[in-house]
Parts: C-alpha cells; structure tokens; sequence
C-alpha cells in the first residue's frame, strides 16, 4: 500500500534539513505503528519519498510525502490521526489519501510551487506595486547560482503583494526550479529582513 | 537579561547563519515544556559539549524526566553552542538560552552541570561566562543560579572547586530531590524580573550551608586545605560544623524503573537510540577501571523490566537501535535469558540492538548472533592487554588461546571486522609487552584471513593509561610523553597492513586528561587561565590547544609534571581523599600491593573481598536482600548496632 501524507511542517522544524525531515518522517510512521516497507539490499532503508526538499528556514503550509506499506492498513483517515498523535511539534497532518503503488515518483511529479514572504521590516513595503511590474516587466531576468547562467524571468509564473507580504508562484519542474530567495535578490530585499513560508506544492495532473 | 521573546526574536536573525541551525531550537518530541510560572524551581541541565553529543546522554534523561515528574519544579536543558552560534550569540548579545522555553540559563535557579569527563571543563567555564554568570562561585550572590556538577568526573571535584557551588558525588535518582526540596525553601530574587529586595546578603551561604548537610552533597567552600612544602596535601578539614569530613558517594539500593520517554533529536546525533542500563556497577575489578570502583554494588534489573521498558521506549521514539548499557554485560546473571527475550520481541522489526561491553568468549558470538537483525561489520572486544605479565597486573586475565579462538568464532560468522581495544602505559609495561600487542593483532587478524582471505580487517584502538582517582592505580604515575611516542612508535611499525586500522590517543591528549583527572584545587586556576587564553572543546582534537594549557601552568607557577610523572608515596593525602566511594583506600593499596604481585582477584561475586561497599550500605544491603545485589548479604544486625562496622566483623554468607 502506498499513502501519500499531506502536512505542514513549521515551528521549529522549520530548521530541519531534508534528510532529517526524511528521518522524523520513519520515526513518527514508526511510532504511529505503520509496517513500512523497506527497501531490498545491504542497507535496507523505509520507502519514503518527500516531494521537494524545503531549503532550511522555510515553514512548509502544505507539503507532500508517499509512504510504502507492506499492509493494507485501511482507512486513512484513522491512519492520520495516528500519525498525528505520535508527530513532533511543528508537524501537522493534514490529509492522507491512498496512491497507485505504480504511480511515477512523487518528486517528478511537482510542476509549480506557491512561496507568501512576510517582510519583516516596514521600510521594505515603499513602492514594492511599481518594482514588482518593472521586473515582470523585463523579458529577462539573467542570474547566476552555483556558478551557472540562468534566466529567472521564466520560472516566475506569477507574482503579486499586499503591504508587507509577497505571494509568488515558480516554476519548480526538474531542471528548471526558481527560488524566493532569488526573486528577493532582484527586488533588493535582504534575505535576513523575509521569512518566507511555501503555501502549495503544485503537482502536474492538477496543471493539467 | 533578555526574555525570551527576545531571545528567539534575536535568534531568527542568526539561525539561519549557522552550520545545522536544528540544534538550537529544541521542539524535539518527548521535550517537556512545562509553564514557568507554575512551578517554584526551576532547573537548567547542562551539558557541556555540542547538542549532538549531549542529548543522548542517559544520565541527563533521568534526571529531566524526574524533576519534571514533579508538579513544583521544571527541568529545561542546554548545549554548548559550536564555534559559529557562539560567535554569532556574542555579536547579537544572546546569552545562553534554554531549549524548551528559551529563557537565559541566569533566571533558573539552579544550574546542573553533568561532567562525565573531565575535557569539558573548559567548556563548563565557557557556558557560564555566556550565561552571563560569574565564574567563581565565590562572586555568586544570591541573584544568581546555584550551580550544581555531578557526574563521574566529580569523584575528584577539587580542580573545578572554584567554580561550582556544589557537587553531587555518586547517583542522583534520590539526591536531585532533597536538593530540589532545600533549593525550594529558600525563594530567589531573580536577576532582571524585578527590583533587586535587598536580600540578606546571608541567605546564599545558608542554602549552602543547607545542602552541605544532604549525604553526598559536597559544597567546597565550607573545607580548607593545607599543604607541605613539596606541594603534596597536608590535610582537608571542614571549616563549619555542619560539613562532614568525609562526603560519601549516593548510591541507590534499588534501580527506580529505567527511562523510556527519550527525547527524539530532529536531527543527527551520535546516538539515536533508546538506552536501557541493564545493570549498574562491575564486579570485575579491573585495576585500571574507575567506573567499575565508583560504581559498586553490582544492582541487576530484572528481564522482565527491560524487555517492558525497551518495548515502551521504542514505541515512544521511533528509535531503530536499542542499545542494552553496563560495565560489563556477560556478567548480567540472566543474560542469555535477556538476550533471547529481546531478540523474540524486535526481530524483523528493522531495529538493531546493541550490546557493548562482551567478555571475550565464545558465548559473546552466541549472544551477538541472536541480536542480530541485520548484521553489523565490526565486533568488539577489549582484551586491554597483550602479555599474560600486563594481564595479571591489571587484573584482566584472558588466555591468547581464547581471544584467539574467539577471534576465529566471530569471523567464522560473517563478521569482517574485529575491534580490539588496548591500553599502553599500565604500570611496569615494558616494551616487550607493547610488542606483544601488535603480535595478539597480527594473530588475531590471521584467524579471519584463514576464514575470509583478503575480507578480514582488524582495527586496533590503543589508548594510553591514566592513573585515575579512587582506583588502585592511584599510587603509580602516568608514562612521560617520551616513553608514550616511543610504544605508539613500535605498534605503528609493526601494524603496517592494509587490513589493520590502528588508532591511538596524541601524547598530549593524556597528559591534559590526568592533569585534570589527578589535579587538587590549585588547578582550577590553571583551568580558569587555560579557559583564557582561549582553550575550549579540549576533547576535540581540531581544538585542543596544549600551549593555551602549558602557558597557564607557567603564568600559576606550576609545575605539570608534579600531578603526572611522580610515583606517589604510600600515605599520600589524595586530592580526592575526602570524597568517598565506599572502597576503601586500605583496599585499594591492598589490590595495588597485589597487583604488583602479579596476584589475580577474580570476580568478586564469587568471593567478597570486603572492598568498603557493604560495611558502608549494609543496611541498604539488608533491606534488599536476595539477588538483587550481587554483594554477599548481610546478616540481620545485631540489636542497637549502627552499620558502620568494619567490614570483617561482618558475617558474610557467600553466594557460591
């Protein structure tokens, strides 16, 4: 059986890089007493796959996890709460819901992902209407990460504030993922003075 | 001081500028956050090294879990922030903080330090000073935390005697509470929450004057310490009333039930497990073991209570090792009992258990063997010698012919690695016998190239001996820095294979740890100097600084050899001679005497050798009788009688 966990993951766990997220997440299966399945090979390790990895320091409103279960372990509504009574602080499940086994892997499956940044000096909100629609504005972004060249106009599939918050939706595909920080960086805005927090991860049967 | 909106206000700026920010923000699952106003005390448990060293440790574990049992007191916990959060804390002005509420470590009310080793002393000094506390326990008015140490390193409390208020001497399952109900009597005027009252500037030395009264509770101040000229101790005297002579350790007559509501890092640790001590206390009598002096009686669990306890704590953790603690496991009575009861339950679980500490037998294959869910490469085993003269001498006799044959067992199924422990520098060790350590190796791994071929590896940990506190090594004196790089020089010639892994300790690395193990209370300056010119982290090699220690034994005028390269004379007056373990000093010259002898002292559940133990808890001997120590029982005492009685006027029923 294959259940597909949708949580938030905030708090303090907001500090908790991916592969510690991919621990928490074999202990609390553990504790919640799921049979996880485990992979074949020397080293066997739980089937668990998390959708995209949430760089350290963002909360996470809605993120997504596939489980592989050796039993049917029926209803996944009773599998939730079981998960959340045995969940560390800052982990919140929201949904659970049975998937294909044979469904492609979940991390190939992210289209978009949806980032709201809360500004945290007041300063930084004078004029953002007219410097968000003079960088839309521009056909290209050109920007380098990791000593590589990159358009970031493309990734930014939609962009828009309200006082002191920015609501942004990138492209998060393979080889093509645009990140907050980065549109931070072409609105000057420090990455000390934001937190910023990903609402939604997109998949591609719902942009479809 | 900040409060702790503050606090995490300031740290959301520096987290994120920090190497593994997880450390620092606790949430962890089984933490306890309890509210502050609720209780009227409040403890902060310290250890003193980063996060991922200290939030395994078993002793902290108990004792959080028991004060927060408690509805008038709460118990958070702290780290040693690494370099990169300590600079960053400085530069904004964070002072160390607690995990649960994020208060400053200056509004609780007492400060427990665990020192299990003695490299952390540096560090101990260092967490005070980012608390924002005055170091010196003579500078702490009553504004300030009571800061309290314990663990094993505290047997011998003189070196840090200047820094801490008082020292917890033995086990603290009982004690923490009579603390907690004396701290509790006398309310504090916490720094920054209020107008300072003008408190009688009394009311800090009768609390502690208070606690000096609590058995195994020793409060430094209230002892003066004359010396003779060549340096050596005169004597310790009390210097109040109420201060005992003599502080003797706490022991608990009855284990209460072990942990089972680990605290789950978020993150990476070095251990993530759940930790069940089988048993505490050695019978074996290794002459070089401090543990197993200190720790005496043996008190055995019962299965039952730690098959329960395991099944509890990992369906409370998610933890997937287990890992079943003592000195010395093959001497757990039901051992085979435990070992299949817990290999029934977890099978097929996808959890590994460990279980340290096997005699070196055959037997120990057969109980690795039944705990094994999924293999792992390496089997340990520690003969600690290498020539039957060491062995005798150090009182740890096990024939080649059974390491060897051991040995065979273990590669024979399936393991490729073996581990073997070693200590250079017993006293008399003489080159010969270095050389036999790297033949025993070079045999040893022989048996698996025989099963394997080219598979078979051997790694070889060889460290040097310290002539610890409260052992009967404590007459003899530690090898120079010469004599050490001259034995590590023939292991590293002779072990040159590429099956072999050899490990050993930096010369310069022993010499700090028995400083520090053997120092009196002139040392503490030489800590506080050391701690100055920037030694901290001391048990890590990429920040252990010798000079920042021999400059501050220069600048104390010391001399450092004094406290290692000396032989001691007979009736030498120890620095720790008035903190007692219940083993008597008579007996430890006894075994060392003997020990010089090459005479063997097997294990003392066979026969009682009456180190001290019983005379000194034989009316907790009495009240437990049967099993569950592994001391001989006492007989009912005689009408009106006191147990402090020497111990050969004790009728002694034995065992076998």
């Amino acid at each position: 059986m294959r259940i597909r966990v949708t949580f938030s993951k905030t708090g303090s766990l907001r500090y908790i890089g991916h592969l510690d997220l991919q621990q928490v997440w074999e202990r609390t299966a553990r504790r919640a007493g799921l049979p996880l399945a485990y992979t074949q090979g020397f080293h066997p390790g739980p089937k668990i796959q998390i959708a995209a990895a949430l760089p350290l320091g963002f909360a996470g409103r809605a993120e997504v996890v596939d489980l592989w279960l050796t039993d049917n372990v029926g209803a996944t509504h009773e599998v939730a709460q079981g998960l959340q009574s045995t969940a560390p602080p800052g982990l919140s499940i929201l949904a659970v819901e049975e998937v294909d086994e044979r469904a492609p892997a979940l991390q190939t499956q992210v289209a978009a992902a949806e980032y709201e940044v809360a500004l945290l000096e007041a300063g930084l909100g004078s004029g953002l209407e007219a410097r968000l629609a003079d960088l839309l504005a521009k056909p290209a972004l050109p920007r380098e990460r990791r000593g590589k060249a990159y358009d970031l106009r493309p990734l930014i599939l939609s962009l828009e504030c309200r006082d002191l918050s920015l609501r942004m939706v990138l492209s998060a595909r393979e080889g093509a993922t645009g990140r907050p920080e980065e549109v931070l960086a072409e609105l000057n805005i420090p990455p000390e003075a934001a937190r910023i927090e990903r609402t939604r991860l997109i998949l591609k049967d719902e942009v479809e | 001081m900040l409060s702790p909106a503050e606090i995490e206000a300031r740290l959301e700026r520096i987290l994120l500028s920090v190497q593994k920010p997880g450390r620092y923000v606790g949430g962890e699952l089984n933490s306890v956050v309890k509210d502050w106003d609720s209780v009227q005390t409040r403890l902060a448990f310290v250890f003193p090294d980063i996060y991922d060293i200290g939030v395994s440790n078993l002793g902290l574990q108990i004792l959080y879990d028991l004060v927060n049992a408690r509805p008038d007191s709460l118990a958070e916990r702290a780290y040693a922030p690494w370099t990169d959060m300590e600079a960053k804390m400085r530069e904004h002005g964070v002072p160390l903080y607690s995990l649960e509420t994020k208060h400053a470590l200056a509004d609780f009310d007492i400060i427990g330090i665990t020192l299990p080793y003695e490299t952390l002393y540096t560090n101990a000094l260092n967490l005070l000073d980012l608390a924002g506390i005055p170091l010196r326990a003579e500078e702490r008015d009553e504004r300030y935390p009571l800061v309290i140490a314990g663990g094993h390193a505290c047997f011998n409390p003189e070196p840090m005697h200047a820094f801490i208020d008082a020292f917890v001497i033995g086990e603290g399952e009982e004690v923490i509470h009579e603390i907690i109900n004396t701290v509790g009597r006398f309310p504090r005027e916490h720094v920054g929450k209020s107008e300072r009252v003008n408190v009688p500037t009394c009311s800090r030395v009768n609390v502690l004057k208070e606690l000096a009264q609590i058995p195994g509770v020793y409060v430094p101040r209230f002892y003066d310490v004359t010396y003779f000229d060549d340096g050596t101790i005169k004597a310790v005297t009390p210097n109040i009333p109420e201060a005992p002579k003599i502080v003797m350790k706490r022991m608990v007559p009855k284990l209460p039930p072990p942990p089972t509501r680990f605290i789950v890092p978020n993150i990476e640790a070095v251990h993530n497990r759940v930790a069940i001590e089988v048993m505490r206390g050695c019978t074996r009598g290794c002459r070089f073991c401090q543990a197993g002096m200190i720790t005496r009686p043996v008190r055995e669990r019962s299965v039952e209570e730690i098959v329960a306890a395991a099944e509890e704590a990992i369906r409370l953790t998610g933890f997937e090792e287990l890992a079943l603690l003592s000195l010395s496991s093959s001497d757990y009575t039901p051992i085979l009992d435990l070992v299949t009861a817990i290999g029934e339950k977890f099978s097929g679980r996808h959890l590994s258990v460990a279980l340290p500490s096997l005699r070196i037998e055959s037997v120990s294959v057969d109980l690795m063997e039944k705990l094994k869910d999924r293999r792992s490469s390496g089997f340990t085993l520690a003969p600690e010698a290498a020539s039957e003269h060491m062995r005798r001498i150090i009182n740890k006799f096990i024939p080649d012919e059974q390491i060897l044959q051991t040995a065979r067992e273990i590669y024979a199924r399936g393991w490729t690695t073996i581990k073997l422990y070693f200590m250079i520098g017993h006293p008399s060790e003489t080159l010969d016998d270095v050389q036999a350590i790297a033949d025993l190796c070079k045999r040893v791994l022989a048996e698996g190239r025989r099963v394997m071929g080219g598979k078979a590896k051997l790694n070889a940990g060889v460290s040097t001996f310290i002539p610890k506190p409260h052992t009967p090594f404590q007459w003899v004196s530690v090898d120079t820095p010469e004599q050490i790089t001259a034995k590590q020089d023939l292991l590293k010639r002779e072990l040159r294979d590429r099956n072999i892994k050899l490990t050993w300790t930096e010369p310069k690395e022993t010499l700090l740890e028995a400083w520090l193990s053997r120092g009196d209370r002139r040392m503490a300056e030489v800590i506080y100097a050391a701690w100055r010119n920037g030694a901290k982290f001391d048990a890590w090699q990429e920040h252990f600084r010798y000079e920042a220690w021999t400059s501050a034994f220069a600048a104390r005028d010391l001399e450092p050899a004094f406290y290692t390269h000396r032989p001691r004379r007979v009736d030498e007056v120890f620095p720790w001679d008035h903190i007692s373990d219940a083993v008597r000093k008579k007996y430890l010259f006894e075994d060392f005497r003997q020990s010089l002898e090459g005479e063997i002292r097997v294990d003392c559940r066979k026969n009682c050798y009456a180190c001290g133990i019983l005379p000194t808890f034989a009316q907790a001997r009495r009240e437990h009788p049967g099993n569950y120590w592994k001391c001989p029982e006492v007989k009912s005492p005689l009408s009106g009688r006191q147990p402090a009685m020497d111990s050969k006027q004790i009728s002694v029923v034995s065992e076998q």
